[in-house]
């Protein structure tokens, strides 16, 4: 089995990657009920003894005696950081993996990807050849930051193109919060575009997520769970939203609920390479079906179901209910609706008691309602892990390629020629070292031509699919 | 006579332990509807041709089991040995940490070469456990990176190293609808290399079997358990062994004894054949059909309507073409068991509906770049399509 690194960058990174470090534990000790340190666990922690000084103290086999996870966490400030180390996570890190500032980096995607860049260039470099060392065979790194801030976009994304020339065989997945269009920070659609164009040409599959959508999927939830609709109870721990409880304290920080999706979201993405189950899906299988073509590697993401009631049976119904939500714009993780755009490529990751004919019987009842692009009409790759996440019997993580990403997109753009027109704000910019206003042109043509590849694909919607002529053998 | 099994990737590893078990499960089953001189026969016969003897009784599969990651093999080692009643071999398997991405390039360019070594010599040491050795079973399916990949890699080397034995290839089609979306590019890749090296390839569809679950076993909640068992029954009840023409209480020797080479009059193919429990003879036109009846009044069926020539291709005699095997001894319990494995043009339109689904995808150049990466250009794609489109023709014109 492989094993990934989550290399957590900025504000929103660390705190997303907290509440995942902490409802991965909570999994893993659901499933692991004999404390022995198998392959699932290695695949995200460490099995260390911490008597022992230094570096010796990794143990591959046997009883847990002290997990660490494999991550290594960026911040340009301290506070995030030394909160994490001062809470009840401290001993799940090394503080040797650990790179942090005090000075920030003013949400300016320069100084975090220029001048931090070069400041922590080898630091950085160090501390992940340290966690590749520690694993018998890396597949993935995992990087959690947002667009629109200044580390996490600018270092974040400086990070991509030192993995991929340091690790070129490792797989680079990139969960990107976006910001949404109410945004406080004014310069996030800067940092944001000169962030996209790292993503553009250095990650091999990017999650895009938007605060917005994951506000609505919150209110929704508290609707549900405050309305006592039907009579019945939510089961407190099935929240998506919900923390372990276990570990974290009871006072919750705003962004909590919010992060514990992200976190899901990575948890559900990984579980069939970790767990067994009838048709297993490995990390490497995600672009190799997801990904047609190099550039066209976004991928928008939606879990389903939100909470489970406290009804122990479940009728196909609901089941086949849990199908249909995923492909619903209120389920996705970003502002799109995928029903109404065009398919490249559609995941569902299915986990717990859910077999293979009600997958199938939910394809072929949601295929008609669904457009895919002429040459991948039978566009479906699907996985069924045996393990169910916490508090459920079964899940459904869909994730599609699908033309639905380029509104935002295009937004963002937008809002990018809105500030840039009036040049506001860019001397903050190019005061930076090496900045100059082609790298601002080149962001913005390395987006426009995304968008362009996504109108051409939304082109040939609702064209009849024609068959090509065959190659024809004499006889 | 012996045979090996190489179960490959988590398909192939999954069927395979249905299979053992159901092999297992019938030779030890008790309703055999026959004498006992007669069961002893049956259930020797069995055992030597899938098992090998243990020191304490248990019979260790004769099969190498390869995976690229652990998961499969280990769920497969321990159901096996959980059962008491056989297991694998200890040394039996090949296994790495990361699988091949459901990428036939990977598997075939990049884990076949690097690992040739330790899988073929898995593969001899089982070969050398037999005293008379008869050929090869290769489990494995079209859809992934491992089985099709590593699958057609292996197959490859068998028919270097071991040109003389019979390498047939037990081959899953995947669901139409999706399993894998690459699904089509590794299935013609598989098919087009297996032409050159498997002497036989023994398919069966997701979706027929799907529907057999489904319809005519009425069971509900169908899961990849269920579908792997209906498979392994029907594998079970054509490998189980059998009389042979010829001399009545004998079972027969070689397992595989019809000859799979049917050479038409012009080229020489090797054939596709198709095993089912329903005969469709209307539509169909058939090089070569074998009949195998278990069970009580067997030497009283009429098997008639097997000879009509107007099945047949017409540069083939019934007497030809036609072949049945009848045995008294009953298969899994059932009083009465009919198999029919065809070759026939029965997969003409499921091999035509992928090759058309691979052409409109390569068309696009959609995904290419995953299977450049290591080392299989279009050029290759354009091979397979070729030599896939000879064979539709081939049997089309039959």
């Amino acid at each position: 089995m492989t094993q990934s690194v989550v290399v957590q960058v900025g504000q929103c990174g660390n705190q997303i990657g907290c509440c995942f470090w902490d409802l991965a534990l909570r999994e893993h000790a659901a499933v692991n009920q004999k404390g022995i340190y198998d392959e699932a666990i290695s695949s995200f922690f460490r099995n260390v003894d911490t008597r022992v000084v230094g570096d010796g103290g990794s143990i591959s086999k046997g009883k847990i005696c002290s997990l660490k996870a494999r991550a290594v966490l960026i911040d340009m400030e301290e506070g995030v950081v030394n909160e994490i180390l001062q809470g009840p996570l401290r001993d799940v890190f090394d503080t040797k993996q650990l790179i942090t500032d005090i000075s920030g980096s003013g949400n300016n995607w320069a100084v975090g990807h220029r001048v931090f860049g070069s400041l922590y260039q080898d630091q950085i470099l160090e501390k992940l050849r340290k966690s590749a060392e520690h694993c018998d065979c890396l597949q993935c790194f995992f990087i959690i930051h947002s667009m629109g801030g200044g580390t996490g976009s600018g270092l974040g994304t400086f990070l991509l193109k030192m993995l991929e020339d340091e690790f070129p065989e490792v797989y680079r997945f990139v969960t990107s919060i976006y910001p949404s269009g109410e945004d406080d920070v004014i310069t996030s659609p800067y940092n944001s575009i000169l962030a996209m164009k790292e993503l553009n040409e250095h990650a091999d599959c990017v999650l895009p997520i938007d605060n917005q959508s994951l506000f609505d999927i919150i209110s929704k939830i508290d609707l549900m769970v405050n309305s006592g609709k039907l009579g019945t109870t939510v089961k407190p721990k099935s929240l998506v939203t919900s923390s372990s409880g276990a570990l974290k304290t009871r006072h919750k920080k705003p962004f909590d609920a919010m992060n514990n999706i992200v976190a899901n979201l990575l948890l559900n993405l990984t579980s069939s390479a970790r767990f067994e189950g009838s048709l297993n899906m490995d990390l490497n299988e995600i672009s190799m079906n997801l990904v047609p073509f190099p550039q066209l590697h976004y991928l928008v993401s939606s879990l389903t179901p939100l909470y489970t009631l406290t009804d122990v049976n479940i009728p196909p119904r609901r089941l086949d209910q849990m199908f249909s939500d995923a492909f619903s714009k209120d389920h996705q993780l970003l502002r799109a609706d995928p029903k109404h755009s065009l398919y490249l490529a559609c995941a569902l990751m299915v986990r717990g008691n859910v077999h293979i004919s009600d997958v199938r019987r939910n394809i072929e009842r949601l295929k008609p309602s669904l457009q895919f692009v002429s040459w991948n009409q039978e566009g479906w790759k699907t996985s069924l892990c045996s393990i169910p996440p916490v508090g459920h019997s079964h899940s459904l993580l869909a994730l599609a390629n699908n033309t639905c990403v380029k509104p935002t997109f295009m937004e963002l753009k937008e809002r990018f020629m809105r500030l840039y027109k009036k040049k506001a704000h860019l001397h903050h910019y190019l005061q930076v070292e090496g900045m100059e206003e082609s790298c601002f042109t080149e962001a913005v043509s390395s987006l426009s031509a995304l968008i362009q590849e996504y109108n051409q694909l939304d082109a040939t919607k609702n064209m009849p699919v024609q068959d090509l002529p065959r190659l024809s053998i004499a006889m | 006579m012996s045979i090996v099994t190489v179960q490959l990737g988590q398909c192939g590893n999954q069927i395979g332990f249905e299979v053992f078990d159901a092999l297992l499960s019938d030779s030890h089953s008790s309703q055999g509807l026959c004498c006992k001189r007669e069961n002893e026969a049956y259930q020797a016969s069995c055992k030597e041709r899938f098992f090998s003897e243990e020191e304490n009784g248990v019979p260790i599969a004769r099969a190498v089991l390869v995976d690229m990651e652990p998961k499969v093999i280990n769920q497969t080692l321990s159901k096996a040995a959980q059962s008491g009643r056989w297991k694998y071999g200890q040394h039996a398997c090949f296994c790495q940490k990361q699988g091949s991405g459901n990428n036939w390039a990977y598997g075939y360019s990049v884990h076949g070469p690097r690992h040739e070594e330790s899988i073929m010599d898995l593969i001899r040491k089982e070969v050398e456990k037999c005293d008379s050795f008869s050929g090869f079973f290769i489990i494995m399916s079209m859809a992934g990176g491992t089985g099709s990949g590593i699958g057609a890699f292996v197959t490859q080397n068998l028919q270097d190293q071991y040109s003389n034995s019979l390498k047939m290839n037990q081959i899953i089609w995947p669901y139409g609808t999706g399993e894998v979306i690459v699904q089509n590019y590794n299935s013609i890749l598989t098919l087009s290399h297996l032409y050159r090296s498997s002497d036989a390839l023994l398919v069966h569809e997701n979706d027929a079997v799907h529907k057999i679950c489904a319809k005519l076993m009425n069971i509900k909640q169908i899961s990849f358990s269920d579908i792997n068992q209906v498979l392994a029954h029907q594998l079970g009840s054509v490998f189980q062994p059998t009389y042979s023409a010829e001399s009545s209480f004998h079972y027969r020797r070689n397992p595989l004894g019809i000859d799979w080479h049917v050479r038409p009059p012009s080229s020489g193919l090797p054939s596709l054949g198709k095993m089912s429990l329903n005969k469709d003879l209307h539509f169909n036109t058939y090089i070569a059909n074998l009949v195998i009846l278990r069970g009580k009044d067997v030497q009283s069926a009429d098997v008639e309507g097997f000879k009509d020539p107007a099945l047949y291709t017409s540069w083939l005699e019934p007497v030809n073409a036609f072949n049945v095997w009848k045995t008294q001894r009953a298969f899994s319990k059932y009083e009465k068991s009919a198999v029919l494995v065809s070759n026939s043009q029965f997969l003409v339109k499921p091999l035509d509906m992928i090759v058309g689904k691979a052409w409109n995808m390569f068309a696009s150049k959609a995904y290419i770049h995953q299977y450049t990466k290591f080392g299989i250009e279009e050029e290759d794609f354009l091979d397979s399509f070729t030599s896939l489109e000879q064979v539709v023709a081939s049997y089309c014109n039959l």
